[in-house]
């Protein structure tokens, strides 16, 4: 049984250290660095305790609870990537006066629900796991509690979220119903045969989740919500939920509804192509970078899936390797947003930036590399990351979506083009206070650097996302 | 006498589920509104989970059904909280209100 238990290490290690630091930040005042620290802390031992534990297939509780080679990698990715955004946006916290101690906590929170969500072999589990993370989102967004767009971001956040995680639920009850069981695996074996309810059920589930990946056409509260929060929630909201939703909806497609591939997979294609042609077209038009961030970041979701919609093992994989590189490139981007400090007060208007290359090289040549990394430019990482997803579309013969995909690349590279022009090319020269905060320069270095050696060793992460899918 | 099967929940479930959908895109006036539509969905739900599970003889629909009540639960709480908050900020809560941003 204790045995049983070490499965469930970084779970319940994750759960007690939020019980303690809780309870520090109640009885200790003005205690926001000290809890900060700790959550940071936390993190760390958790991504060692992930790292050190053994790589074989263990399924506990019922056969609901699975660790695997797919968990613990995007339990992983979680944990770095929101030690990253936590780290590099505390100096914005302090700016903003939303230094509350309650905010690394319901962080640690909303990772405690990603980590049952990408572990979860169950439906109770699953949904549990994904309101777990919502309930610990909707408070984020609204963190800035006497800002009026923070809160209205929030109250757009829950009401839409709540209503998807609704459709998600009443999928998860006709599975049940017309399946007869609540297991992943025994769902997908009662597939085999045609079950038009069940099919029925998977489209329900399937809103749900592309809701929460905020995916075309279940993407309205993006834009509102990236505009609305705080820099640094929108931050975590852009890179660590988005993470832990496609692993679910690849775990969905992988696992129960491997059987009726061909009836999703027409879904998937509609959605994949209709968030590529969005985030390429509304993006145009936008002037705050957060809004612009915000489509961009509905596109570069239509390309991962795409992976998905390919239906391979490869297409699965490609579609890790893009959502990997896709944290990499937006934690890069938020952290240069944390450099654009004027008097005092963070910008975020594209206008901002006109001219910033002849007072800031540094931080305009950062913006270069992930604004081409972004569009696609090689060979930076997003250009591979695009090539694996491209190559696994054609290897299905799915032509259409493709050159969907490279007709909205070449489209999308008109916006990530113009605010490089402005950067480089304009007349007016702003210039922001110098910031010496050397945990946001050191993310944004390690960022651009990811970005530009990627070339070296794409086979690196290219075999290790390959090996997650093999049973 | 008609006996009362399983389609006959199953359709009073589809039917509160629906109201439910409708009730949040309809509704112009308040957002309070919105959280009882949230309610109601997630009651259809629990609806369809127990009716399944009698007429299945398998337990895990009703304890699906208790973690759902207390997810619900949650659920208002925290949408309650943000409300108030709202209107602390702005004074209202109605939903033609809620447009500071351009959505």
């Amino acid at each position: 049984m204790i045995n049983n238990l070490n499965i469930l290490l970084p779970e319940i290690f994750l759960t007690l250290s939020i019980f303690g630091i809780l309870m520090l930040g109640v009885f200790i005042k003005r205690s926001f660095n000290l809890v900060f620290n700790l959550s940071s802390i936390v993190i760390i031992v958790t991504i060692t305790i992930i790292l050190n534990s053994p790589n074989n297939v263990e399924k506990i509780f019922l056969e609901s609870f699975i660790r695997d080679s797919f968990s613990q990698f995007f339990k992983l990715l979680i944990l770095v990537s929101s030690l990253f955004v936590l780290n590099s946006s505390k100096s914005f916290i302090h700016d903003n006066k939303i230094d509350k101690f309650e905010y690394p906590i319901i962080i640690l929170i909303s990772i405690l629900g990603m980590f049952f969500m990408v572990s979860s072999n169950d439906l109770i589990l699953f949904y549990l796991g994904l309101e777990l993370q919502s309930l610990a989102l909707y408070i984020l967004a609204s963190i800035d509690r006497d800002n009026l767009r923070s809160s209205e971001s929030g109250i757009k956040y829950f009401v839409l979220s709540a209503l998807s995680s609704g459709l998600l639920l009443y999928g998860c009850s006709l599975l049940y119903g017309f399946t007869g069981s609540t297991n992943f695996e025994i769902i997908s074996f009662e597939l085999i045969d045609t079950n038009v309810g069940a099919i029925f059920a998977m489209v329900f589930i399937l809103v749900g989740l592309a809701f929460k990946v905020s995916a075309v056409p279940f993407h309205m509260w993006t834009p509102d919500v990236y505009e609305g929060a705080p820099t640094s929630i929108t931050s975590f909201f852009a890179v660590v939920p988005k993470v832990a939703g496609l692993a679910l909806l690849i775990k969905f497609m992988f696992v129960p509804f491997s059987n009726i591939l061909l009836e999703w997979q027409t879904i998937m294609i509609f959605i994949s192509i209709a968030s590529m042609i969005l985030g390429a077209v509304a993006a145009i038009v936008q002037k705050n970078i957060k809004r612009l961030l915000a489509y961009s970041s509905i596109g570069h979701i239509g390309y991962a899936l795409a992976g998905v919609a390919s239906g391979s093992i490869t297409g699965y994989a490609s579609s890790v390797l893009y959502i990997t590189i896709y944290v990499v490139m937006n934690i890069g981007a938020f952290s240069c947003l944390y450099l654009m400090k004027k008097d005092g007060n963070y910008k975020e208007d594209i206008e901002d930036l006109s001219g910033v290359s002849k007072k800031h090289p540094i931080l305009a040549i950062s913006f270069l590399i992930i604004l081409f990394s972004l569009a696609g430019v090689p060979p930076l990482g997003g250009f591979f990351a695009k090539f694996y997803v491209f190559k696994a579309v054609l290897e299905q013969e799915m032509y259409v979506l493709a050159i969907v995909g490279l007709l909205t690349t070449v489209i999308s590279a008109f916006y990530y083009l113009r605010i490089i022009k402005i950067i480089y090319f304009d007349e007016k020269s702003s210039t922001f206070d110098k910031v010496k905060n050397k945990v946001v320069q050191v993310t944004v270095f390690l960022s651009c650097s990811i970005l530009i050696t990627f070339f070296l060793y794409p086979y690196f992460l290219n075999n290790i996302v390959n090996s997650l899918f093999i049973v | 006498m008609i006996e009362i099967g399983l389609g006959h929940y199953l359709t009073l479930g589809a039917i509160i589920f629906f109201l439910g959908v409708m009730g949040i895109f309809l509704n112009r006036k308040n957002v309070i509104v919105i959280l009882m539509s949230i309610e109601l969905i997630l009651l259809a739900v629990n609806i369809n989970l127990i009716s399944f599970s009698i007429f299945s003889g398998d337990i895990v629909g009703q304890i699906f059904t208790m973690l759902t009540l207390t997810v619900a639960a949650a659920e208002a709480a925290i949408g309650l909280a943000i409300i108030v908050i709202y209107y602390r900020n702005k004074g209202s809560i109605r939903v033609e209100d809620i447009h500071g941003m351009k959505g």
